[in-house]
């Protein structure tokens, strides 16, 4: 069953609502909820929750709801949303703010001791300096 | 004439077949590309986040020291080097509050970069401007019915205010190739991404990816793909092994930088390709090409 999530002012003034915005410098509230994001991102299928509805959750204060989504660590920042957005609401720089928005809370998103000796020393360094970005470090 | 150049960490790793092949080319055209001294890591994922100017600064020393080797242009054969670096020039360009903030940070290193005093070009843009004709002039072989794919991924196309060519549609891989000799084949996927750097603890996003993108070159009848991203190349080539072993049907291809292609093309001595870091043999097509 779906989850029943209800809109009330109290969401709008939450903390990390508010440090989501200034991190991304991203106004959500341009955003028309046409999708175009959702279908340019080349990892949708791997999401459990779409970026365009990543972007109406912030629109209406959801914050756990996009603290908890994958979304933000599969996202690539291939950065093809933002390009295609018609908007001009800069998709992947929001999610860089939502990983952010968590990582400052001290809750880490890649142990680097668990990446596999042989697979760190075969992947090209930019790889992994790259991957860094899912930790706090 | 002598260029910056700014070769990046993977260049001198995994992608020795890319440096290997550019920096001679390059000297066919009598272009020397200086590497910078004592250059840093560019920081490979440009920081998105506005609060921490902390994350601009490996890309902006990296220009810094580019301005003070006194060429004005400063070449990159890595997209991301590319990508971040450009993007790190259009940051400090547009905010001078944030510019102020990273110059008092960096007080004791003495050159302040303001944005305009260098230029970052990709290798791509440099035998653009050297243009078909020149590098016409240079070819040695000529191919029949070989194929190639040129793959762009994200890092020279997005964000646009960056693109080497079109976002959508570029061609100036195409114009390269064909300038001297190739032949081409468009296929839908090849300014799709590879997903990146999700290769470390998520590669079952790369695998999907690598199939979906090696498929679309395959049907489109290619013999080859070239790109120009360490990254890239590392995905779709290592990646197909993997596939190979869970579906026997799935039909490989090699994966090459487009230097490799043109080197070989302008005869090149072929052990600068350095085909031992291939996952997938090129040599055979090659062969069979005659340009092995």
């Amino acid at each position: 069953m779906e989850k029943r999530m209800t809109v009330s002012s109290q969401n709008f003034k939450n903390e990390d609502i508010q440090k989501l915005e200034e991190i991304s410098e991203v106004n959500v509230y341009s955003c028309y909820q046409c999708g175009n994001c959702s279908a340019s991102c080349p990892a949708f299928e791997f999401m459990d929750m779409p970026p365009h509805q990543v972007i109406r959750a912030v629109q209406l204060g959801f914050i756990d709801e996009i603290l908890e989504a994958n979304t933000p660590w599969i996202c690539a920042a291939c950065i093809s949303c933002t390009v295609k957005c018609p908007r001009g609401v800069d998709i992947a720089k929001l999610m860089e703010g939502v990983r952010q928005v968590i990582l400052r809370k001290g809750i880490d998103h890649l142990n680097i001791n668990e990446i596999d000796k042989k697979l760190r020393e075969q992947l090209p360094q930019i790889a992994l300096i790259a991957n860094f970005r899912k930790t706090i470090l | 004439m002598e260029i910056s150049y700014f070769p990046g960490c993977t260049l001198k790793t995994n992608g020795r077949n890319f440096e290997g092949t550019a920096l001679p080319l390059l000297e066919l055209f009598d272009i020397h590309a200086k590497e910078l001294d004592d250059w840093y890591c560019c920081g490979v994922s440009f920081s998105q986040s506005a609060d921490n100017l902390m994350q601009q600064i490996a890309p902006i020393r990296t220009l810094v020291k580019a301005k003070e080797s006194g060429n004005t242009r400063l070449l990159t054969l890595c997209a991301m080097c590319y990508n971040t670096l450009q993007r790190a020039i259009f940051f400090i360009k547009s905010d001078e509050d944030k510019r102020d903030i990273i110059h008092d940070f960096m007080y004791r290193e003495g050159t302040k970069f303001y944005g305009d005093e260098v230029e970052v070009v990709h290798l791509l843009t440099l035998l653009k401007e050297i243009g078909s004709e020149e590098i016409k002039k240079r070819v040695k072989k000529k191919v029949d019915e070989f194929k190639i794919a040129p793959y762009y991924g994200c890092m020279l196309l997005r964000p646009k205010e960056v693109a080497i060519d079109s976002s959508n549609a570029p061609e100036i891989m195409e114009e390269i190739l064909e300038a001297a000799g190739c032949e081409t084949t468009y296929f839908p996927f090849k300014t799709e991404c590879c997903a990146s750097y999700q290769i470390v603890n998520n590669s079952e996003i790369v695998k999907a990816r690598t199939k979906k993108i090696v498929n679309s070159a395959v049907k489109n009848g290619a013999d080859v793909i070239v790109l120009s991203c360490p990254l890239c190349f590392y995905n779709l080539d290592e990646i197909q092994i993997e596939i190979k072993k869970e579906d026997k049907n799935f039909k490989t291809i090699p994966v090459l930088y487009f230097t490799q292609i043109l080197a070989l093309l302008m005869g090149i001595k072929s052990e600068v390709n350095n085909f031992s870091l291939h996952y997938i043999d090129p040599t055979p097509v090659l062969k069979r090409k005659g340009l092995l």
